[in-house]
């Protein structure tokens, strides 16, 4: 299979040297309470994090990729469940008190947020806010000085103008610039993680790759570990190195972005896969479709909770849960039973003709 | 922002002139001074008034011309007069009380009386409301918050009147139990007491505690829901997460981010406790016995004193407007995506 | 390759939570505000009170030469009798009948005035809404309660009920017609409206079926707040005697009746009355409330 993916990435693997383990997520369980009972929106994930690497999570709405970063950061609401454990470089974050985990957040990990128009104060200037992002942690740094920093921060993430743009309100930048201005507050005290959680979504295809690159060259300047949250599996391709796919909660598949893109062994990741349009493909190809939608996450049914949407289901698959097995001798692993069936399947093998859309009728068949 | 303060006084001028020709036909229709005057006369004299001195009465009142033209002269004076009306010029109009009482001299007298009660009135009430109003939120479903808002209920149900009603009965009982004077229950000040401004003042201070305590409680609570609500809605922002991820402390991000932007939507319920406050100082004014606007509106629109109810309805119509006025450009310096041009 | 793949059931996607349409969602979540169902029933309660209670007791408001005067509240008068001799629970009944009528004419009458201008105004905008917005603001410049009482405290041959709930219905709907007119101008923005039209839906179409449905939550809760609103009116306007004459009564000719009795022999002439206005008021304003949490579709975070 050759596939074309983001350009930024042809040449294979970046070049980053891959050290200690900063970040250790063991079985972290989140619940909410709700009108209809608890919501048990993450349901078990694990993984590590090694300083310099870049994970992507990806998955639909409501797969529980953003609650796990706002628990490891503490952000969630006090009558939130949360089970588990996170350990950046040993230390237990999970249930420490304010002053703790505000010496933390913002120093060591930092997080960006997805919608750059509201995440900023509109009634402070871009300058004051990133000035307070410094002097909170260094609180001997004078007030010329972290301005100083604020607009060399600026003028890394990619701001024209900085000296002036410092003084500027959030509205009156663009929301690509506000976001930028995010990514320069996250990296604003060299922390050892930044989380991304969908930095791109609420914007143009065109500041997209603006925002992107900010965020890498933040990455660079303090070899921060980036945990970039996204559905957008284009900004996975050229931004990641290992990949983490999740669905109702639950990872389904982790591996590096090659053994991912080029040899899914779930239903759900070949299905994430089919529906990107591509460039080397025939005119007229038809996307193949993953029907239907996620699953209730209150009463979730027993079994694999993909079952509904997959054409592999079999009556194993709506009893047990599988659990996440390794498909080979590399670190990829994938929650299917049948992960072995699917070597050396594309996307249309799986989910093409058989795979009748009721809505549709008997003119599908058309373009095969 | 001098401009647009310009700007909204001109745009004033028409809606005030409106309210004026809409009043002046609302309180026509409800009351005839000359009518009134004449039962009055005979209730004490018993016997029917003479025409002559009905053609007296209305040409003292200007009750001999059309209402158009009353209004007209009520506005400019201009015309044939009595060299008593005219608001342009500076004139009131005629009092049903006689040619002695001028209305103007009788509502500048009660003037400050009035505005001092409604103005410790109206800091005293929306102070009272964002400090609940923000306790609520940040505690929101404590013990504390659910004593807060069910005390607010029943505020907002309480009748001023009766209220007021209650606690200066209240103070004269206590005054009586403990036989001192220290709860000041009836006047405004005390009598004959001459002095200058500061010291009239501080002598009328201890005669305002009772009734700006009524208006405070009686008018916080809706404000200090909708300030509630706005801090929740702060709380729950993006920038608050932000500012928490940042590694801002609580209690900090509270005062500087919350609180800050929590604070916008006093301007917009700020000149509405005026409006309120003026509304109670009416009831408050009577159960008290103080001398004030409130009281002379009371008492002209018993007499059907047509002018002094006009005269009353324009001075409240002008501080409400006044008030807006303030909210609007509190607006302004509060929050920097709105700036005039 | 394919013998191995099944054919999907889509029945079988898990559609696991109830489904309900929107007034059973409002309704159960109304009802499960245990202080809005209390208040509601209290609020029943009080309404039987008035209007049922004189066809049970014994005693109308009116004078009767055989009550005695001053009576505490006994068997007989389990609400005393004031100085001349009414009998204070025929009295409070007929009171609370009609500052009842008062307050739930106006709630209608003001409620549906405001929702009219406040839903052509933000409909149409431009010069209707200039205009009518300029007679919100004229009225709201004239200082309610002065004009109120003048017009109603100067009615020859007396106030009735009646009268009250017109002045007050004519001024009070400028609070309404702001919100309806608020809620119309940003429900006019969303895409759905934009999306009727352009499957041709008409003015009136999409006035009736898409944004009255949704300003309804608005309305409702307007409404309750007028009722509240209006009894504290109606009755400040009683007690100034600027309001419902003798020889009918109002709960605020009560209360101005009781004089100085707070603390006195008397009490039972001041109190009675007056937790009756509290009660009616407060227990509108819980239901008031419940409704509004219950119609906020935001929270309605029910998975279908």
């Amino acid at each position: 299979m050759d596939v074309t993916v983001n350009g930024t990435r042809a040449d294979g693997t970046r070049d980053v040297a891959k050290g200690d383990i900063v970040l250790e997520v063991e079985d972290l369980n989140v619940s909410f309470p709700s009108d209809d009972g608890p919501v048990h929106a993450v349901r078990g994930v694990n993984y590590e994090l090694r300083r310099g690497q870049s994970l992507g999570i990806v998955g639909e709405s409501g797969s529980g990729k953003s609650v796990t970063s706002l628990a490891i950061m503490g952000l969630l609401p006090k009558t939130t469940r949360i089970t588990g454990s996170a350990r950046l470089e040993g230390r237990e974050l999970l249930g420490l008190g304010d002053a703790a985990l505000s010496q933390i957040r913002g120093k060591r990990i930092s997080m960006i947020f997805q919608d750059p128009l509201t995440s900023l104060n509109p009634v402070y200037t871009v300058g004051a806010q990133l000035i307070e992002a410094i002097r909170v942690h260094y609180t001997d740094v004078s007030k010329k000085e972290a301005r100083d920093q604020a607009i060399e921060l600026l003028d890394t993430v990619g701001i024209p103008n900085p000296s002036q743009r410092v003084d500027a309100y959030p509205h009156e930048l663009s929301g690509g610039m506000r976001q930028r201005v995010v990514i320069a507050i996250a990296m604003a005290n060299n922390p050892d993680v930044i989380i991304a959680d969908e930095p791109t979504t609420a914007l143009d295809v065109t500041v997209q790759a603006q925002v992107l690159e900010a965020l890498e060259r933040a990455r660079e300047r303090v070899h921060a570990a980036l945990i970039l949250i996204t559905h957008d599996l284009g900004v996975i391709a050229g931004h990641t190195d290992d990949v983490l796919v999740m669905y109702a909660g639950r990872p389904v598949e982790v591996g590096t972005v090659d053994e991912i893109f080029y040899e899914p062994r779930m239903p759900y990741t070949l299905g994430l896969l089919g529906s990107l349009p591509r460039m080397d493909e025939a005119r007229g190809h038809r996307l193949s479709t993953v029907h239907g939608t996620p699953p209730s996450m209150v009463h979730l049914p027993p079994g694999c909770p993909f079952r509904p949407r997959c054409p592999m289901a079999r009556d194993v698959c709506a009893e047990t849960e599988p659990d996440l097995l390794p498909t080979g001798p590399s670190g990829h692993v994938s929650a299917c039973h049948f992960a072995d069936e699917l070597e050396g399947k594309t996307p249309d093998e799986v989910f093409a003709a058989d795979t009748a859309d009721p809505d549709l009728g008997d003119d599908q068949e058309e373009d095969q | 922002m001098l401009a647009f303060t310009f700007r909204r006084i001109v745009m004033m001028v028409p809606i005030l002139l409106g309210a004026s020709i809409l009043s002046f036909a609302l309180v026509e229709t409800s009351g005839d001074p000359v009518q009134e005057q004449i039962f009055l006369i005979e209730q004490s004299t018993g016997d029917p008034v003479s025409p002559d001195v009905v053609e007296e009465l209305e040409a003292q009142l200007y009750y001999d011309r059309s209402m158009p033209e009353r209004y007209w002269l009520w506005l400019t004076g201009i015309g044939e007069t009595n060299g008593d009306i005219g608001l342009i010029q500076g004139k009131w109009g005629p009092s049903v009380e006689g040619p002695t009482t001028d209305i103007g001299g009788e509502v500048g007298e009660r003037f400050w009386i009035t505005v001092r009660l409604v103005l410790l009135a109206v800091v005293a009430s929306v102070g009272i409301a964002i400090l609940t109003g923000v306790i609520s939120a940040v505690k929101q479903y404590s013990a504390v918050d659910y004593l807060l808002t069910l005390v607010g209920f029943v505020c907002l149900a309480l009748p001023t009147f009766w209220f007021a009603t209650l606690v200066k009965e209240a103070g004269v009982a206590l005054n009586g139990a403990f036989g001192t004077d220290l709860f000041k229950t009836y006047r405004d000040s005390t009598r004959g007491f001459q002095g200058n401004g500061w010291e009239v003042l501080l002598d009328a201070l201890p005669y305002m505690i009772l009734p700006t305590f009524v208006l405070m409680l009686t008018s916080y609570a809706s404000m200090a829901r909708y300030q509630r609500a706005a801090m929740l809605e702060v709380l729950n922002s993006d920038y608050v997460r932000l500012a928490r991820a940042k590694g801002v402390r609580n209690r900090t991000v509270m005062r500087r981010h919350a609180l800050r932007t929590a604070l916008i939507p006093i301007a917009t319920f700020a000149p509405l406790a005026i409006v309120t406050a003026m509304g109670g100082s009416l009831v408050v004014e009577r159960i008290f016995g103080w001398n004030g606007l409130g009281a002379y509106a009371y008492d002209s629109i018993k007499a059907a004193d047509s002018f002094a109810v006009m005269a009353y309805l324009l001075i409240a119509g002008v501080l409400t407007l006044i008030g807006v006025l303030i909210s609007d450009l509190l607006y302004g310096v509060l929050d920097p995506r709105i700036r005039y041009e | 390759m394919s013998d191995s793949i099944k054919r999907t059931d889509y029945s079988a996607e898990a559609i696991t939570t109830k489904e309900r349409s929107q007034w059973e969602m409002v309704l159960r979540r109304f009802l499960r505000h245990r202080l809005a169902v209390t208040s509601l029933i209290l609020f029943v309660l009080i309404v039987l009170f008035a209007y049922v209670g004189p066809f049970l007791w014994k005693w109308d408001h009116t004078l009767h030469r055989e009550i005695p005067s001053l009576a505490g509240p006994t068997l007989d008068h389990p609400f005393g009798t004031d100085q001349v001799g009414h009998d204070m629970l025929g009295a409070v009944m007929r009171a609370t009948r009609q500052s009842l009528n008062v307050a739930l004419t106006v709630a209608f009458g003001a409620t549906a005035i405001g929702s009219i201008v406040g839903a052509v105004a933000g409909f149409y905008r431009g010069i209707v809404d200039a205009i009518l917005m300029r007679i919100v603001d004229i009225l709201f410049v004239i200082p309610f309660l002065v004009i109120t009482a003048a017009l109603a405290g100067n009615i020859s041959g007396g106030t009735t009920w009646w009268h009250m709930a017109i002045i007050l219905a004519v001024f009070g709907w400028l609070g309404t017609a702001r919100a309806v007119r608020a809620e119309v101008l940003s429900l006019r923005e969303k895409e759905f409206v934009e999306a009727a039209r352009s499957v041709g839906g008409s003015d009136a179409h999409i006035i009736f079926r898409h944004l009255i449905p949704n300003a309804t939550s608005i309305i409702i809760v307007s409404a309750t707040l007028q009722i509240a609103f209006a009894i504290l009116a109606e009755t400040t306007l009683s007690y100034l005697n600027l309001g419902i004459q003798p020889p009918d009564t109002s709960l605020g000719l009560l209360i101005q009746n009781a004089g100085g009795s707070a603390f006195n022999e008397r009490w039972y002439l001041f109190y009675i009355p007056g937790i009756f206005i509290i009660l009616i008021a407060l227990t509108i304003n819980f239901v008031g409330d419940g409704l509004r949490d219950a119609m906020d579709p935001r929270q309605t975070m029910v998975r279908r």
